[in-house]
């Protein structure tokens, strides 16, 4: 199902969500032969942080909560990183963090210059007290990072956005005016907690941590319908996707693309050739395409 | 029930210390299990770590704890009665096949998830079991008395049996079968070998198991957060190791670009084996 996105031509819709897998070239590089169309790599910052303690991801069975908490070596410690990259024949996303608007155009401009495909702005994780989150819940703040990043990358440029913020279409516009080629929703929601009442202690290190998994899945489509009344331009649309039919829900939401994390989790990582297949078969069932599909529950349109 | 879901709260009910650096600490429930799996041992305001199980019975199992960091220390000092969080299990285990001529090869605490190993192969009785046994001296030698079948030992130190290194003892048994059934690759001399124990260790043991075209299979370890396979923090090549493995087989060994040179730190940083070794003891 080849897609094209913001002038790249991607060989399947979908997409492989930020912090999962996409530790290293091969790993990304498997991911991409078994169905998904983008990689992501993990979140890159500007020093180098282990992130928290474990627990950091548990698994609630309909979905995860985890606060691993956005561990980089560093954009400036990743030289190995980059020489393998370079020689690749598949497209990747590099996903980028910062704890203030000078930071994330340090990482961004270093970044952008080692020609990944995509540069994914990260203002909606909530596992860090000064990063993420942070930003993306406000449009002032998403407009100042995007419109100052804008100005130093030459990749397209998606801003990830959280379905903490209390109206995210206007996160969406914002980060539209300041220049943003595209959305990704959604980050984890909450943050949540989970608390064992033998030890009386959140079980995360951090007590909160981001849900994702088929749980948060309504969320994600809302989120992805009011963005897509909000902006014309296109939006990744992600948060418990994890069938052929998740990905029908939020392409009709108004998602041009769909990404997947904890899917793998439920799935394994071919979930993204299993998913292209029911995907693909529910069209033909429909004799339709995602095209013709998107935004379908819009129904007086936009 | 223990579930790989969220971490179930259980009692110590009895700790063996092995010497001043060991512990094997048994829990009395019952929880499934291959050998060669692991399970997530979460010690509430100290950290939650991944360790092998090294005893399995329908009703009871333990984990042995090698005191080196941190988190270690802490779990050999807890007493009977004090509660641990455990979740799994995790990872595909040991492939445990039905041939007769079988080797297990342990180095220091990998004789952990390998015990379990030799307890499957030794129920049906195999003649033909050989378990070799290595550590950096005696006091590291780890279930003296637990197996039937004889153990070959060796020590850095020479404190007990060989003074040298497992793949000492691997070769010359190697070499001794060989004399006897000639060397002919289509029928190796071994069906099977089982490794675990520092890296380089395992390393070399493929390279003689490959030499000789014998199959092995390996348990890895790196630093792991979720367990199942999503967090990607365990990658090794394009394999996490906590879901595609802990144990891998000759024919991933001989394509897993990052075994034997290259793990991840915390940071997610990628340094070379020594590097990573020296912070996982801190």
């Amino acid at each position: 199902m080849q897609t094209q996105f913001l002038g790249k031509s991607l060989k399947a819709p979908l997409v492989l969500a930020s912090g999962v897998l996409g530790n290293n070239k091969a790993i990304l590089e498997r991911v991409w032969k078994n169905g998904c169309g983008l990689p992501t790599m993990k979140s890159i910052g500007p020093a180098p942080r282990d992130g928290h303690k474990n627990p950091t991801v548990i698994d609630l069975g309909d979905g995860m909560i985890n606060a691993v908490g956005l561990p980089t070596p560093g954009y400036l410690n990743m030289e190995e990183e980059w020489q393998d990259l370079k020689d690749r024949d598949f497209p990747i996303n590099a996903s980028i963090y910062g704890g203030s608007v000078e930071e994330f155009v340090q990482v961004a401009e270093f970044v952008s210059a080692k020609g990944p495909d995509f540069i994914e702005l990260n203002i909606s994780c909530p596992n860090s007290d000064r990063h993420g989150m942070l930003f993306g819940v406000n449009p002032d703040s998403s407009h100042a990072v995007v419109s100052a990043v804008k100005k130093v990358v030459d990749v397209p440029l998606i801003a990830k956005l959280t379905p903490a913020a209390p109206n995210i279409g206007a996160i969406a516009t914002a980060c539209e005016d300041g220049g943003a080629d595209a959305i990704c929703a959604i980050n984890t929601a909450g943050p949540g907690m989970i608390i064992d009442i033998e030890s009386r202690m959140p079980v995360l290190d951090f007590k909160k941590g981001g849900l994702s998994g088929p749980m948060i899945k309504p969320i994600a489509v809302r989120c992805v319908y009011d963005i897509y009344q909000a902006v014309s331009i296109p939006i990744i649309g992600l948060g418990g996707i994890t069938t052929g039919a998740d990905a029908v829900e939020i392409i009709m939401a108004g998602a041009s693309l769909v990404g997947m994390g904890s899917a793998v989790r439920y799935r394994g990582v071919t979930v993204f050739n299993q998913v292209n297949k029911e995907l693909e078969t529910w069209l033909k069932e429909h004799n339709t395409s995602i095209d013709a599909i998107r935004g379908a529950a819009h129904r007086e349109g936009k | 029930m223990i579930t790989d879901l969220r971490p179930v709260m259980i009692r110590l009910a009895e700790k063996q210390v092995h010497s001043e650096s060991f512990a094997t600490l048994f829990f009395d429930f019952s929880i499934d299990f291959k050998p060669g799996q692991f399970i997530m041992v979460w010690i509430p305001g100290v950290d939650e770590k991944p360790y092998t199980i090294s005893h399995h019975t329908p009703d009871r199992f333990a984990i042995t704890v090698e005191a080196k960091g941190l988190f270690s220390k802490k779990a050999v000092s807890l007493k009977k009665g004090d509660k641990v969080g455990i979740r799994g299990p995790f990872g595909n285990g040991f492939n445990i096949i039905a041939k007769p001529n079988i080797a297990v090869v342990a180095g220091g605490c990998g004789m952990a998830p390998l015990a379990p190993v030799i307890d499957a192969l030794e129920s049906p009785g195999k003649d033909n079991l050989i378990i070799i046994h290595g550590a950096r001296s005696k006091e590291f030698l780890l279930y003296p008395d637990r197996f039937s079948t004889h153990r070959r030992i060796c020590t850095d130190d020479g404190s007990k049996g060989h003074k040298g290194f497992v793949t000492d003892l691997l070769k010359q048994e190697i070499l001794a079968r060989e004399i006897l059934t000639g060397e002919d690759p289509q029928t190796p001399c071994l069906d099977m070998v089982y490794a675990c124990g520092p890296e380089i260790m395992m390393a070399r043991v493929f390279d003689i198991c490959e030499k000789h075209n014998i199959p092995c299979q390996v348990s890895l370890e790196r630093y792991m957060r979720c367990g199942f396979g999503v967090c990607g923090a365990c990658v090794c090549g394009d394999k996490v190791v906590c879901k595609d493995g802990p144990v891998f087989v000759s024919q991933t060994l001989r394509t897993m670009e990052d075994f034997n040179t290259t793990a991840l730190l915390k940071s997610g940083k990628p340094v070379p084996l020594d590097q990573y070794a020296s912070w996982r003891c801190q």
